[in-house]
């Protein structure tokens, strides 16, 4: 009867260990492992330290799935609005093999510096990039935006 | 010892259990909002079509939308293939309308919350898509005069009531189209400018009111909807609502590993997009690129968004304008359909090449490369458990 006893207490204990074991497991262990992501200022010097470029959703939100529009802001180093550029502007997803799912274009300079780029859509969430090839009188540059969603 | 055995057995089984409640980490959660039909926005207002939301255009839209005089031979109307109680699809791997053609037919739920219409989006508003049938020799087969004067004749008076008066019928051929054979293209380049224009409208016109009706065929709710807003409630599941075992690892799987998600985003699983996946070809059917040959077809169609027939300006056209037109992508993508009712409706893909869930899975498990063009999934590994569990989640898309 004795040994059924100790059995009892020594099954108990180890029951203890595992469950004292398995909350410091789960207690410690991070919520989310956060991978390091891409860069994703939203003003940054072009390639060539040519101007000083910003680019940010118009209406300041980010809606999936919808047609929207972005400003592009370009400004020489000293601040100087840059006007008359010629923007081509390319992109994807480098994760996922494919491009834009759209074309998005310069469509209107608004003054200042900045440029309404239409016609961006963000069909899923994850990594984008947007390369903006910009060609003025300072000369020409590159600049790549990253968003995540 | 045998009591030791057994006692820690019981431990085990008992913490074990307590893992098995669904546990979703937050983004989980999020994620999984996301996709529930609350979620789903009101229908925008369609202002490329007046009569979108016209009831009396909406109506003779439905009658329109069974009727099987609108085909050349009487035989066969939109319903033919979008049969109304198999959610507005056929089960068929190619539609059949007077012939066979090489594309399934797709079921209608959210219909008029689409960028883009067909498997390959070579029509931009659904208005312009129910015209596409109607004319094509495979479908309908019928030629634009003929269906002018067929609704003069049948539904005349409850045209002109929705859409004004129709045009001059005197001179107008009875069989005569631009897309038709060669006698009715014959016909069709005798008419005057204006004639064709006033057929033209009539024939929008028919388009407008079959797009007010199936503006109505929305998606219905389903056990992943009501287990989705008692999670976000923080609501114990109750009845049906209740996931298994099996339909939680499907569903973590689906929003996780399996990355389905990616493209089947949002409350009609759906991104909206067109993607190639490696979907093999069907042997004894015409070559099909998919998007690559939209792009021109939708351009040069006369009823896009940038032709005559649009009511309201060009604000409207931001996806006919800012559409991509060659990227390498383009090649054998076809559009991402809803999972909504998916497990209810096999074969699957753009002709029916799979004719279960198991083999959908199967094939992006294995992800082989694309006959043309380059798939854009990546090999998984899956277990046969996590590829039922999957399976297992998609069917509570349909109940």
């Amino acid at each position: 009867m004795a040994s059924l006893w100790r059995y009892l207490l020594a099954g108990l204990g180890l029951a203890a260990l595992l469950v004292g074991v398995l909350a410091v497991v789960y207690l410690t262990a991070p919520q989310s492992a956060q991978p390091v992501g891409p860069d994703v200022s939203r003003t940054k010097s072009t390639e060539n330290g040519l101007f000083v470029a910003s680019f940010e959703p118009e209406r300041g939100v980010i809606q999936q799935g919808e047609l929207e529009s972005w400003l592009l802001t370009l400004k020489t180093k000293a601040g100087a609005p840059v006007e008359g550029a010629a923007i081509a502007i390319s992109g994807g997803m480098p994760q996922h093999n494919h491009g834009l799912p759209t074309s998005p274009q310069a469509t209107d300079y608004l003054g200042d510096g900045r440029y309404r780029i239409e016609g961006v859509k963000f069909t899923m969430s994850g990594w984008w990039q947007f390369h903006f090839a910009i060609s003025a009188t300072a000369g020409s540059d590159t600049v790549l935006f990253n968003v995540v969603l | 010892m045998r009591r030791l055995v057994c006692l820690m057995a019981l431990t085990v089984v008992a913490i074990l259990a307590g893992c098995g409640k669904p546990d979703f980490s937050d983004a989980e959660k999020k994620t999984i909002a996301s996709l529930a039909l609350n979620t789903l926005p009101p229908l925008k207002p369609d202002t490329t079509n007046r009569f979108a939301d016209v009831p009396a255009a909406a109506a003779l839209g439905s009658t329109l939308f069974f009727d099987l005089g609108m085909s050349r031979d009487g035989t066969v109307s939109c319903s033919t293939c979008h049969k109304i109680d198999r959610q507005f699809q056929d089960d068929l791997p190619q539609a059949v309308g007077v012939g066979r053609t090489n594309r399934r037919t797709m079921p209608l739920a959210g219909v008029a919350r689409d960028p883009w219409f067909f498997w390959d989006g070579r029509r931009d508003s659904l208005w312009a898509q129910a015209l596409t049938p109607l004319e094509n020799p495979l479908e309908q087969a019928g030629n634009r005069t003929a269906y002018a004067h067929y609704i003069k004749a049948r539904f005349g008076e409850r045209y002109e009531r929705i859409f004004g008066p129709l045009p001059d019928f005197s001179g107008i051929p009875p069989n005569a189209s631009p897309l038709g054979t060669d006698a009715e293209k014959a016909a069709w380049n005798a008419m005057s400018e204006a004639q064709r224009d006033g057929i033209n409208r009539v024939f929008a016109n028919i388009g407008k009111a079959i797009a007010a009706f199936e503006r109505s065929i929305e998606p219905a709710q389903t056990r992943f909807d009501r287990f989705a807003l008692d999670l976000a409630t923080g609501a114990e599941p109750k009845d049906d609502a209740a996931f298994s075992r099996e339909e939680i690892l499907g569903l973590k799987l689906f929003i996780g590993k399996a990355n389905c998600v990616t493209c089947h985003n949002g409350p009609r699983f759906t991104d909206n997009g067109f993607h190639n996946t490696g979907v093999p070809p069907v042997e004894d059917l015409p070559p099909d690129r998919g998007r690559i040959d939209a792009v021109a077809q939708v351009e040069a169609d006369p009823f896009n968004c940038f032709g005559a027939y649009r009511d309201g300006d060009t604000s409207a056209c931001g996806e006919l304008r800012f559409m991509v037109k060659d990227a390498p992508e383009l090649v054998r993508a076809y559009k991402t359909p809803s999972l909504r009712g998916a497990a209810a409706r096999p074969p699957y893909m753009h002709a029916g090449q799979f004719s279960s869930l198991d083999e959908v899975v199967a094939h992006y498990a294995k992800a082989a490369p694309s006959v043309e063009g380059t798939s854009e999934i990546h090999p998984l590994q899956l277990s046969d458990r996590e590829r039922a569990a999957l399976v297992a989640f998609l069917k509570t898309l349909s109940e």
